[in-house]
C-alpha cells in the first residue's frame, strides 16, 4: 500500500507545483491563431515566437542579461558584507548582539519601494541612476540581512573545534576561517546564494524605480506587459523562470551537500 | 628530530569576566613525561590545556617550553598537537590530506610528507584508510586518524582533552594501553585531560588533580592514592568513595583520641587540628580481625543493603545514628539485610584532614 502511496502523493505534489509552470510554457509558445481557440489545450505545434520577439524586438533579451549582472553584483556585495557578519554572530559573544539581529530583521518592515524613492536623488548626485550598480545595491540592501542570519546559522553549525584544530596544527585565525570553515560551510552559502539570486532577479518595483534605461527584466515586463497580448505575458512568464530554473539546477549539488555528509 | 620539552607554569590565570577558571595555576611537567589531568567538570582542566595550546589567552601569568615563554605566541607558533574530544577531523578532506596537512603547513617537502604519513599510518594500522573520507569511519577511526595528525610532525608537546570519552567501554580499554605504547615509543611530552580515574591512574606517569581553577596535588598515582593531599583528592580519586568521619579531637595526658558519636580512637602520630576529617576508604574495612599487633579499630554495623558486584562486593552499613559507611570486600559473601556484623579498619590505614582546611593533617 506505502509502495504506491508514496510516489502518488509525490506526483500529486509535483503537479501542483509544476503544473502551472508547465501551462504557462505551453501558452508562451502557443501560435497566436490559436491561443484563443478554447476547443484544445494542446496546440497543434509549438513557437517560440513569441518568446523571440520578446527578447530581440522587444529589449526583453538586453533586460534578462541587466537582471543577470544586478542578481551577480548584488548576491556579491551582500556576501561581502554578509559573511564576515554572519560569521561573527555566530563565534563571538558581544553586547547587543540580538538587537544587531532584530535590528536586521526589522529593517524588512520598510518596503524598498519606499526607500527607493529617496535612493534615486541620491543616486542622481552619484550618478547610479539607471546604472546596474546602483539597482544592485538596493538590491543587496534587501539581500543583505537575509545573508547574514543564513550563514550565521551555517557557521554555528560548523564545529568551532575544525577552526580550532587548523590553529593548533598551523593555520592563523583567519588561515583556519578560509581553508576550514568557508569551505564546509560552502553548501549552505550556496544555497544562500541561490535565495538571494532569486530575490533579486524577482524584484521588480524597486528596480522600476531606479532605472529606466537600462531595466532589469521583472522591471522591463513590469512597464511593457499591460499593454500587450496575453501570449506575450506568458511568453514574459517563461523568459522569468527558465534562467532561475537553469541557476538552481547547476547549483543544486551544493544544496544536496557535496561531501556525502551533513555539516551536523 | 625528536625534541622535547619541559613545560613550566607559573601562576596562570584565566578569567572569563568574573568567572576565575583558573587561578594562580603552578605546575613543572618534566620533559618526555605522561602526565593526566583529573578533576570534575568545570574544575579548569580543559581550560589550562587551551592556555598552554595557545587556543585561550592568559589573564595574567607565564608558561615556558624549557626556557622559551609560549604563553604570547599563536597557536601555531608553539610547535603543540592537539586531539580534541570531538577529534575534529576535517570531513572536507580525506584521511590522507587530514594527516598530510599539519607538514603542508610545515612547509615539509612532498616525498617527506609521503613518507611521514606513511610512517604514521602504519604506527597507529590506519594504511588501509587513507582515501577515505572521516564520514566513511567509525569513532574508534575517527580517534586514530586524529592521533595520527596530531603525532605526524613530531611536536614538542601534545595535548589529548578527554580523547576516549565518546568511544565505547570495550575500546575506550584498547585505546588506552594502545596510547600509553604509543608515547612510550615517541615519548614526546604528552598531557591527557580526563574526568575518568580509572584512565588517570593508568595511563599518566604523574596526576595532576584540579579543583576550583587550581592544582590541589601534583604526584604519581601511587602517592594519590596512599596520601591523598586534601579531602576534595581523598573523595575523589577511589571507588566506592571514602567514607568520611568528623571528629573531635580530645586530649589526655600522653595521646590524642579522636571521637565519632560513641565511637572512640587513638590517633597514632601528633596533629594540631581541634576537629579531624577522618577519611576510610572502603577497601581498608575488612570483616575479620588483622592479625599480628596492628592496632585496629572495630564497629558494629547494621547491614542495609548489599551491592553484589561479582566477584567484589559493596556492603553499605549503618553504625547508628543514621550514619552509614561503604565497605569492598573482594569476594562474595552469603550476608543478607538487617544482618548485623562487626567491621575492622586498621589505624595505620586512616587517613587524617584537618577539618576546616580540609589539607591533609597526618
Amino acid at each position: 500500500m506505502m509502495k504506491i502511496m508514496y510516489p502518488l502523493l509525490f506526483v500529486l505534489i509535483a503537479l501542483f507545483f509544476l503544473g502551472p509552470t508547465v501551462l504557462a510554457f505551453i501558452a508562451s509558445m502557443t501560435p497566436a491563431s490559436e491561443f484563443y481557440d478554447y476547443s484544445h489545450i494542446f496546440p497543434s505545434r509549438l513557437t517560440l515566437e513569441h518568446i523571440n520577439k520578446l527578447l530581440f524586438t522587444l529589449g526583453g533579451f538586453k533586460a534578462l542579461l541587466v537582471s543577470i549582472e544586478v542578481a551577480l553584483i548584488s548576491i556579491a556585495i551582500a556576501f561581502a558584507l554578509g559573511i564576515p557578519a554572519g560569521y561573527a554572530l555566530a563565534r563571538y559573544a558581544f553586547r547587543g548582539k540580538n538587537a544587531v539581529t532584530l535590528a536586521m530583521l526589522f529593517t524588512r518592515s520598510l518596503p524598498l519601494i519606499v526607500v527607493s524613492v529617496s535612493l534615486v536623488t541620491v543616486y542622481l548626485r552619484f550618478n547610479l541612476a539607471d546604472t546596474a550598480i546602483g539597482v544592485a545595491l538596493a538590491h543587496a540592501a534587501m539581500i543583505l540581512p537575509f545573508v547574514v542570519i543564513i550563514t550565521s546559522s551555517i557557521f554555528s553549525s560548523v564545529f568551532i573545534e575544525y577552526e580550532e584544530a587548523g590553529m593548533v596544527f598551523g593555520l592563523t585565525r583567519f588561515g583556519a576561517f578560509i581553508r576550514i570553515s568557508l569551505p564546509l560551510a560552502l553548501p549552505g552559502l550556496a544555497a544562500s546564494a541561490i535565495y538571494g539570486f532569486i530575490m533579486s532577479w524577482n524584484e521588480a518595483f524597486a528596480a522600476s524605480i531606479l532605472s529606466i534605461q537600462n531595466r532589469t527584466l521583472p522591471a522591463h515586463i513590469l512597464a511593457t506587459a499591460m499593454a500587450s497580448p496575453d501570449y506575450f505575458k506568458y511568453a514574459m512568464a517563461t523568459v522569468m523562470a527558465v534562467p532561475a530554473l537553469i541557476f538552481i539546477f547547476i547549483i543544486r549539488k551544493y544544496l544536496i551537500s557535496i561531501w556525502g555528509i551533513s555539516l551536523k | 628530530m625528536n625534541v622535547l620539552a619541559k613545560i613550566v607554569a607559573q601562576n596562570v590565570k584565566k578569567y572569563f569576566g568574573e568567572v576565575k577558571a583558573l587561578d594562580g595555576v603552578n605546575i613543572t611537567i618534566e620533559d618526555g613525561s605522561f602526565i593526566v589531568l583529573l578533576g570534575p567538570s568545570g574544575c579548569g582542566k580543559t581550560t589550562f590545556m587551551r592556555c598552554i595550546s595557545g587556543l585561550e589567552e592568559l589573564t595574567d601569568g607565564e608558561i615556558y617550553f624549557d626556557d622559551k615563554e609560549i604563553s604570547k605566541l599563536q597557536p601555531k607558533d608553539r610547535n603543540v598537537a592537539m586531539v580534541f574530544q570531538s577529534y575534529a577531523v576535517w570531513p572536507h578532506m580525506k584521511v590522507r590530506e587530514n594527516i598530510a596537512y599539519p607538514l603542508k603547513l610545515k612547509k615539509f617537502k612532498k616525498e617527506e610528507i609521503e613518507e611521514k604519513v606513511k610512517w604514521v599510518a602504519d604506527l597507529l594500522n590506519i594504511s588501509e584508510l587513507l582515501d577515505r573520507y572521516p564520514s566513511q569511519l567509525s569513532g574508534g577511526q575517527r580517534q586514530r586518524v586524529a592521533v595520527a595528525r596530531a603525532i605526524v610532525h613530531r611536536p614538542e608537546v601534545l595535548l589529548m582533552d578527554e580523547p576516549l570519552s565518546n568511544l565505547d567501554a570495550l575500546l575506550r580499554v584498547k585505546m588506552r594501553s594502545e596510547l600509553k605504547k604509543l608515547h612510550e615509543q615517541l615519548r614526546v611530552t604528552t598531557i591527557y585531560v580526563t574526568h575518568d580515574q580509572v584512565e588517570a591512574m593508568t595511563m599518566g606517569d604523574k596526576i595532576a588533580v584540579m579543583n576550583n581553577g587550581s592544582i590541589v596535588q601534583y604526584g604519581t598515582p601511587e602517592e594519590i592514592y596512599k596520601k591523598p593531599a586534601t579531602a576534595f583528592v581523598a573523595g575523589f580519586i577511589g571507588s566506592p568513595q571514602m567514607n568520611f568521619f568528623k571528629c573531635n579531637v580530645i586530649e589526655d595526658n600522653e595521646n590524642q583520641y579522636a571521637q565519632f558519636e560513641h565511637i572512640r580512637f587513638r590517633i597514632p602520630e601528633r596533629i594540631n587540628s581541634r576537629t579531624v576529617l577522618v577519611g576510610i576508604r572502603p577497601e581498608n574495612i575488612s570483616l575479620e580481625k588483622p592479625g599480628g599487633n596492628r592496632e585496629s579499630l572495630s564497629l558494629k554495623t547494621t547491614i542495609y543493603f548489599v551491592e553484589r558486584l561479582m566477584p567484589e562486593t559493596i556492603l553499605h552499613l549503618d553504625i547508628g545514628e543514621g550514619n552509614r559507611i561503604t565497605v569492598k570486600i573482594p569476594y562474595d559473601i552469603a550476608l543478607s539485610e538487617g544482618e548485623e556484623i562487626e567491621v575492622f579498619v586498621t589505624i595505620d590505614s586512616l587517613h587524617f584532614f584537618d577539618a576546616d582546611t580540609e589539607e591533609r593533617a597526618l
